[in-house]
Parts: C-alpha cells; sequence; structure tokens
C-alpha cells in the first residue's frame, strides 16, 4: 500500500509538470488551432537558459533559495521572448494558409529549435547544478517525498493559480477566451487579436520554461533532444483532458503523469514513452473531445 | 496492348541500366540512386493521402517499417529457403532471388495495407490535426514495439536480410507507383479523392463515400511505403528500428510539401533534390537538419504549393514553348 | 408516381437547447417547384442539412420517393436522388469546371479501380461517357467555354451557375437550391427564374428553394413554406403568402424585404 501511495506521490508531481507544458499547448490550441510542435523545445530551452544562468550568477556554488527563484524568473523570461520570436516570424505568416502549412511550420520550428540547440549547447549533456540541496521528507506510511518534488508542486500550483486568476479575473484573460471562440467576433468587440495571440503564446512558453526548470532540478542531465517526448506527453494529456479546455489540460497532467509511474512501476520502464501513446490512441477512439471538453460541431 | 508493349519495353530499359550499373557507378553513387528510388515511392505514396485526398498522415514510417520487417522475417526464414531449393532444380539465381523477392514485397505492401486500413478506419473520421497525432502516435508505437520484440532483433537491429534488391526492383517499383498514381488522379476515383480535398462535405453530399475514399487513400499509401520498407530492407541487409523515428516520417513530408500537395511529379523531382541534398551537404553535415528546417518553415511561408503547387509537368507544355521560339528563328 | 417526393413528418432538430426546427411537416409533389422561406436564422439551412443527412433529424421522419432515409450518410442519399448547392458555395476549387461536374455524377460510374488502374476499354468508354455528360451539361447553363478553366477563379455568377450543374450531374429526382440568387443583380436573378424554370422542364426534377429575394421566390414558386424560429407558420400559393397576416409580422421588426408585395 506504502509503495502505491509513493507512486502516487511521484505520479502527482510529474503531473503537475506534464500540466504546466500542456498548458501551453491547450491556450495556444484553443486560440489558433494550431499544435505548436515547438512547445516541447521551449521546455528545454527553459533548462538551457536556467543551466547558463546558474553557471553565469555562481549559483552552484552559493546555493540559495533567492538565487533558485532568479534563476526561474530569467529562464521564464528568456523563453517568453522566445515564444514572442516564433509567433511572430514563424506562425504569424501562416495564419492564413492551410492547417496542414501550419503544422508543418511548427514541425520546422521545433527542428530548427533543437538542431540549433544541438550546434549553439554542443550535442554533449550538461548536468545542472544543484542549486537546491536535496534533503527527503518522510510523510507517513512509509511514504517520502523529497523537497525537490515539494518545489515542484508548489511552484506548478502556483503558476496554475496565477493562470487561472489572468484567465478568469482579468480583461486580457477575457479577451484570450473571446479570441478562443471567434478571432473575427473578438476583433469587432475591439480586441487586438495579434496582441492577445502573442500574449497566449508568451504564457505558455513561461509556464513551459518553469517546468524545464523544476525538471531540471530533479533530473540534472539535460540535452538538446529532451524535450521532444515530454512535448509529445504534454500534449496526449492536453488531448486527454480535452485540447482548448484549460482546467482539462491540469486534469490530463496529472492522468499522464500518475499513468506513467504506475506503468513503470508496476509493469516494466521500457513501455514506458508507448504508455502515453496508447492513452491518445485510446481517448481519441473513445472521447475524442476529451475528458472535459465539448463535441465539436461544424456549421454547413 | 500498346500499353503492355510500353511496360515491357520500360521493364528491359531498366534491366539493361541493372545489368551495365556496376561497371558505370562505384557503390556509393549507386547506393544513392536506390536511396532516390526508394524516396519516390515513399513521397508519391504518402501524396496519395496528403495530397491528393488532404489528410495529416505523419506516421508514414510506421508502414514502411512493418513492411520492412515483414518482408525480412519472410526472406529470412522462408524465402531463403525456397530460393536454395529453386536453385537446386535448375532455376537461374537471379530469377529465383526475383522471385522471393516479389513475393517478400507483396508481403510487405499487404502488411502494410493492413496496418494502414487499421489505423485509418476509425481514425479518418476525425479533424484533421487530431489525425495527424494518431498517425504520429502509431508511428511511434510500431517503434517502440520493434525497440522491445527481440524476436526481430528489438534495439540491436535486424542483420542478415539476403541482399537481393537491385536497381531493376527498384526501379520497377516506382515505375508501379507512379503509374498507379497517375492512373488513379486522372479517373473519377481519383477526382473523388480531390473533391475530397477540396471540400469534404460538398463531396459526401454529392455521393462521394468519402469515408470509403480516405481509407481507400491510407490503405494504398500505407502499402506502397511498406513495399519500400520492404525494397530497403532487402538493399541495406540490415534493418534497425532508428531508421523508423519521426524524423523519417518528416522527410518524406518535406519532399511531398517541396514538390507540391497533389502533383506525382512535384514529389518525384523534390525526392530527387532532397535525397541528394544530404549528400551533397555532407561536409557541413551539422548543419543538415538546421537548413531542413529552415527550408520547411520558409516553404510554408513563401510558397505553400511547393515548386509544382497543384500541376504535373507535362512534356507536351515543354515542346509546345518550346516550338514557337524555332519558327521565330 | 402516387404520394409526395419529399416528406417531412414531424421533424423536430435540436442543437443542445436550442430547437432549430420544430415539429415541421411538409410534403412535396412529384415535379413541384416550392419555395422555402423566412427571416434568418428560421432553419431553412437546417431542413436543407436534416434532409441530405449531414444531420440526423433529432424526432420525426424523412421520406423521399416513400422511404425513409433518416439516419443515412449523405453520400447514400444522393445515390438515392436528392443533391443541393449550398449558401456558401462549395465548388471543388482546385479542379476545373468539367471536373467539378464530373465528380458529381461519380456514382453513376461504372470503371472500377481496378479498371481505373489498368486503363482497359471499360475504362475508357466510361471516362468518354462522363466527359460527354458534364460537357453537356456546361453547354446548358453556358458555361462550355470555361470547361478547362479553375473553378475557383470563376466570377461569381458563373460559380453559383456552376454549382447548379454539378448537382444535376447526379441526375437527382430532388434537387435542393439554398439561396442561389445571393449576390445577384436584377438581371442576373431574372436570368436565374428562367434557368430554374428550365431545368424544371428539361430535367425533369423537383426544385426545393431556399430564397430571400422574394421576386424570384413570388416568381416561379408553385408554392410557399414559411418558417419563423423553426416553426412553419404559413403555407400557400404566393399570392396567398404575400398577404398572410402571420407572414408579415414575422418580417416586421426587420428590415422588410424589397417587394414582399409585388408580384414578379
Amino acid at each position: 500500500m506504502s509503495e502505491f501511495l509513493q507512486q502516487l506521490v511521484n505520479g502527482i508531481t510529474w503531473g503537475s509538470v506534464y500540466a504546466l507544458i500542456a498548458l501551453g499547448y491547450t491556450m495556444v490550441y484553443g486560440i489558433l488551432r494550431l499544435i505548436n510542435f515547438a512547445h516541447g523545445d521551449v521546455y528545454m530551452l527553459g533548462a538551457f537558459f536556467a543551466y547558463y544562468t546558474a553557471r553565469f550568477t555562481g549559483a552552484a556554488t552559493n546555493p540559495s533559495p533567492l538565487m533558485a527563484a532568479f534563476t526561474l524568473l530569467v529562464a521564464m523570461l528568456g523563453c517568453a521572448v522566445v515564444g514572442f520570436v516564433i509567433e511572430r516570424f514563424a506562425y504569424k505568416p501562416v495564419r492564413r494558409s492551410s492547417r496542414l502549412s501550419a503544422l508543418i511550420t511548427a514541425i520546422g520550428v521545433s527542428l530548427l529549435l533543437e538542431n540549433g540547440g544541438q550546434l549553439i549547447f554542443g550535442a554533449d549533456p550538461k548536468f545542472f547544478p544543484q542549486i537546491i540541496r536535496a534533503t527527503n521528507i518522510p510523510l507517513g506510511m512509509g511514504v517520502t517525498i523529497s523537497n525537490q518534488q515539494v518545489i515542484i508542486l508548489v511552484v506548478s500550483l502556483s503558476l496554475m493559480l496565477a493562470l487561472r486568476f489572468i484567465v478568469l479575473h482579468t480583461r486580457a484573460g477575457k479577451a484570450m477566451r473571446a479570441v478562443s471562440y471567434s478571432h473575427t467576433a473578438a476583433a469587432l468587440m475591439g480586441i487586438s487579436v495579434d496582441r492577445i495571440i502573442t500574449m497566449t503564446f508568451v504564457l505558455g512558453s513561461m509556464l513551459a520554461a518553469a517546468a524545464g526548470v523544476l525538471v531540471a532540478l530533479q533530473n540534472p542531465r539535460i540535452e538538446p533532444y529532451m524535450g521532444i517526448m515530454p512535448g509529445l506527453k504534454a500534449f496526449v494529456a492536453a488531448v486527454l483532458g480535452g485540447i482548448g479546455n484549460i482546467p482539462g489540460a491540469v486534469l490530463g497532467g496529472l492522468v499522464m503523469g500518475v499513468a506513467e509511474v504506475m506503468v513503470v512501476g508496476y509493469l516494466s520502464p521500457t513501455w514506458r514513452d508507448a504508455i502515453a501513446f496508447v492513452l491518445l490512441i485510446l481517448i481519441l477512439l473513445v472521447r475524442p473531445q476529451g475528458l472535459l471538453g465539448q463535441p465539436p460541431a461544424e456549421k454547413v | 496492348m500498346r500499353q503492355l508493349a510500353w511496360l515491357l519495353g520500360a521493364m528491359a530499359v531498366l534491366a539493361v541500366i541493372n545489368a551495365v550499373l556496376p561497371s558505370v557507378a562505384n557503390p556509393y553513387v549507386t547506393r544513392v540512386i536506390m536511396l532516390c528510388g526508394i524516396n519516390i515511392v515513399l513521397a508519391v505514396s504518402l501524396n496519395l493521402i496528403n495530397g491528393f485526398t488532404g489528410q495529416f498522415s505523419i506516421g508514414h514510417a510506421g508502414f514502411m517499417a512493418i513492411g520492412g520487417y515483414g518482408s525480412a522475417m519472410f526472406s529470412l526464414h522462408i524465402g531463403r529457403h525456397w530460393v536454395t531449393a529453386l536453385a537446386a532444380a535448375g532455376l537461374p539465381v537471379v530469377v529465383a532471388q526475383g522471385m522471393a523477392l516479389v513475393v517478400a514485397l507483396v508481403i510487405a505492401g499487404l502488411l502494410a495495407a493492413i496496418a494502414g486500413y487499421l489505423v485509418g478506419l476509425p481514425s479518418l473520421r476525425l479533424r484533421g490535426d487530431y489525425l495527424a497525432i494518431v498517425t504520429l502516435g502509431f508511428g511511434e508505437i510500431i517503434r517502440v514495439l520493434i525497440l522491445n520484440v527481440n524476436v526481430i532483433g528489438g534495439a540491436r537491429g535486424l542483420p542478415g536480410i539476403p541482399g537481393w534488391s537491385n536497381f531493376f526492383w527498384v526501379g520497377f517499383v516506382v515505375m508501379a507507383v507512379v503509374l498507379l498514381a497517375r492512373h488513379l488522379a486522372t479517373s473519377t476515383h481519383g477526382r473523388a479523392l480531390f473533391a475530397i480535398r477540396d471540400d469534404e462535405v460538398a463531396a459526401e453530399s454529392l455521393g462521394v463515400d468519402t469515408t470509403s475514399y480516405k481509407v481507400l487513400a491510407f490503405v494504398l499509401g500505407a502499402s506502397f511505403a511498406g513495399v519500400a520498407g520492404g525494397l530497403a530492407a532487402h538493399n541495406d541487409s540490415y534493418l534497425n528500428p532508428s531508421s523508423f523515428t519521426f524524423i523519417r516520417s518528416i522527410e518524406v513530408i518535406a519532399m511531398v510539401v517541396l514538390g507540391g500537395m497533389g502533383s506525382i511529379s512535384g514529389s518525384i523531382l523534390a525526392a530527387i533534390l532532397l535525397t541528394l541534398l544530404p549528400e551533397v551537404l555532407r561536409p557541413v553535415k551539422d548543419y543538415r537538419m538546421v537548413i531542413y528546417s529552415l527550408m520547411l518553415i520558409t516553404l510554408m511561408i513563401t510558397r505553400p504549393g511547393g515548386l509544382l503547387g497543384n500541376r504535373e509537368i507535362s512534356l507536351a507544355r515543354l515542346f509546345k514553348r518550346a516550338r514557337p521560339a524555332r519558327e521565330r528563328a | 408516381m402516387s404520394g409526395p417526393v419529399l416528406e417531412l413528418k414531424t421533424v423536430t432538430m435540436q442543437f443542445g437547447g436550442l430547437k432549430a426546427v420544430c415539429d415541421l411537416d411538409l410534403a412535396i409533389g412529384e415535379g413541384e417547384l416550392v419555395g422555402l422561406i423566412g427571416p434568418n436564422g428560421a432553419g431553412k439551412t437546417t431542413v436543407f442539412n436534416v434532409v441530405t443527412g449531414v444531420y440526423a433529424p433529432t424526432q420525426g421522419d424523412v421520406l423521399f420517393k416513400g422511404r425513409s432515409i433518416r439516419g443515412l450518410r449523405p453520400h447514400a442519399i444522393a445515390h438515392r436522388g436528392i443533391t443541393r448547392t449550398f449558401q456558401n458555395i462549395r465548388l471543388f476549387g482546385s479542379r476545373c469546371c468539367r471536373d467539378n461536374v464530373s465528380i458529381a455524377a461519380h456514382q453513376h460510374a461504372k470503371a472500377n479501380l481496378l479498371d481505373a488502374v489498368v486503363r482497359n476499354g471499360r475504362f475508357e468508354r466510361d471516362e468518354r461517357a462522363l466527359r460527354e455528360q458534364a460537357d453537356e451539361l456546361l453547354a446548358f447553363f453556358g458555361l462550355a467555354p470555361w470547361a478547362e478553366s479553375i473553378a475557383g477563379e470563376l466570377p461569381y455568377g458563373q460559380q453559383r451557375r456552376l454549382e447548379i450543374a454539378r448537382a444535376l450531374a447526379g441526375r437527382p429526382g430532388l434537387l435542393l437550391l439554398d439561396e442561389p440568387a445571393a449576390g445577384l443583380n436584377p438581371q442576373e436573378s431574372d436570368a436565374l427564374m428562367h434557368l430554374i424554370q428550365e431545368i424544371r422542364t428539361r430535367f425533369k426534377v423537383t426544385i426545393l428553394l431556399i430564397e430571400h429575394d422574394m421576386r424570384v421566390v413570388m416568381g416561379i414558386c408553385q408554392w410557399i413554406a414559411v418558417l419563423d424560429y423553426g416553426i412553419k407558420i404559413a403555407q400557400g400559393t404566393p399570392a396567398e403568402i404575400r398577404t398572410d397576416p402571420k407572414v408579415i409580422e414575422a418580417y416586421l421588426g426587420e428590415e422588410m424585404p424589397a417587394d414582399l408585395g409585388a408580384g414578379a
């Protein structure tokens, strides 16, 4: 029983990371009907930006919560810029083109970030410095949680709540929701659709960056292709919850995280990546609109 | 009957080239030529799905893998024995090998077709980008499956596949797929596919069974990808799951997009270009994928129709334009 | 043929909480030219969508030539003999005009896939027949000079005509026209009225027409059904509809459609 609970704790921790990344996918899809293939690579860039910041500021030799927070902030801001640039120069020109064109552009950007990253950072993996010293906290019933896991959970939760606040209680958030319903109608209401789209990309990228930093805390080995699998899985999580649906992304992320940890723990580690796709096929066959989504209707 | 004469004539030409090739070209050049041929088959077959019918299939490497491994297992365990038996009975080895290869390729095509059917039927009612994700997932699942099944080699790969493939067979399959695509495109069935691409709702309301046709395109495209996989397996004599990653699917998509979705000659042209490009860029191998990705992005932004868009290279049109110039002179 | 060609029996179409069409009864006889009018949002196109199988009715039944077509997929209904045009033109924009028309005759093609690949005699004969039929139809609609032009590049009026030509290629028994006069000037809509009447005589087809242009509706329809908020509020000859107080009230509060009271 305690093993199950331990796996659950691990699963929820992983799940919140997936949720952070999935939120970016779902927001962009909701607003542009575009699957931003490059999103997983923004997550990777977040980890790398944090890596270089930590090295530059010497956070490795003098670990402190303040430096850690600063590193996180720099990574998030860096990726905010990346998200802005991608949207402005790669996606905006193809907004009016066919969906297949946009999909291929997204794939192109993803490849560019991965291979460009390999050129710039080098193909050999880097090791993220321990900017937070690791300790284990027993929770009772034989379950322990590391302080890194606690940080992951706390930071993810805070960011998700912050996003929720923005989406539900600010004018910009309301504008985002309007644009996701209809660009034309939103524009007629005086909303600058371009600016909202940019904002969506920036927010999503910041969340992905945070996810990258949080993961690097726990799994210090980072390399330019680290974003591919988590990106795909987070995307599946978004679809699982209902793509375009923000609470759905969180739910999907948690389900994905728990499912993956359970499969690795009780079945076999080799099926770790496959579970994501099995879940994907299942949900698309049984309930394509996702757990929290609504069935699509097409006007003829 | 005239068609049959053309066909036999073309096959004769292929046989001649096949015989002459080893003396004219070194093994490296031969290998590149064969790779061109395999990529043409992949590109044209994917064009049937993405270009003709407008469906988003981004897991084409998965079908290739199924065909490759399926045919390889046949050849390794059954086909090889047939060849020895036939050769012992007096049949020329080349002929026996050719026959075995044909069977292997048919198996490759059938297995991939079944996979195409199983993947296509439930997924084709999904919206475009969802279909893309399912095909992506399918490709990945196949790869993970192959990695984990040790009977077919797993992560270490499958070595020792008989090398029966040669220029003649690759050329033959290229001819077959191009002819099929062309004959399909200029028939009522091809028109139905294009109609589905242009406006599925209208096509359905005018009597086109869109689901059946989408599945048909999928199955046809998948089966030829499988045959391409079979050719590759019997060419390299070795198979490894790392050859069938998502990147491989992307490379084929790039060919179809560059050539122009819906244009057969475009796919052929682009397949050749994009097979030669990495060879030409070998000195800057590290930059290859960066150039690739920049090309994809730029193409989509500036010329989403690709090189030829919807059109085909027409020899008749080329000649028509040349004549007036001569008359003027 | 005795009974009505098309019959809707208490058809209701509900989307979530919204009843787009409510308890609709409609019976159209063979060879008739019937109009379906009503203010915007009255549910007229939804009726078309239900008849052509895009939606299955939430309640009620749809019968074509006495047989139920409820729940059939659109292509099966097209095979039975019902075709349509669309409010927003849905041509196959990348194909030439001839191909647009030929595709609609696809169900009558005799050559199968194998024939097409092998290119045997049956295929060649079939293609020739399809091509001749398409050219004939294009000629009737005055589109022969543009047989090989790309449909997406045609001027608006010709695109509308091509859409109607295409709908006839399947040799339907019932033709549904969704706002064929939209965007046409008075001369063009005059020509359209003549065209529709010629279609009726030449192709022996029953026609149901959605239209906002009252001149066209009153001018050619034998009788008219009026929808408002999904409910049929009136049915009768043009003369009866023109003066029906319920119909006038339904259009009041909106900008009065021109010539509601005027004759053709």
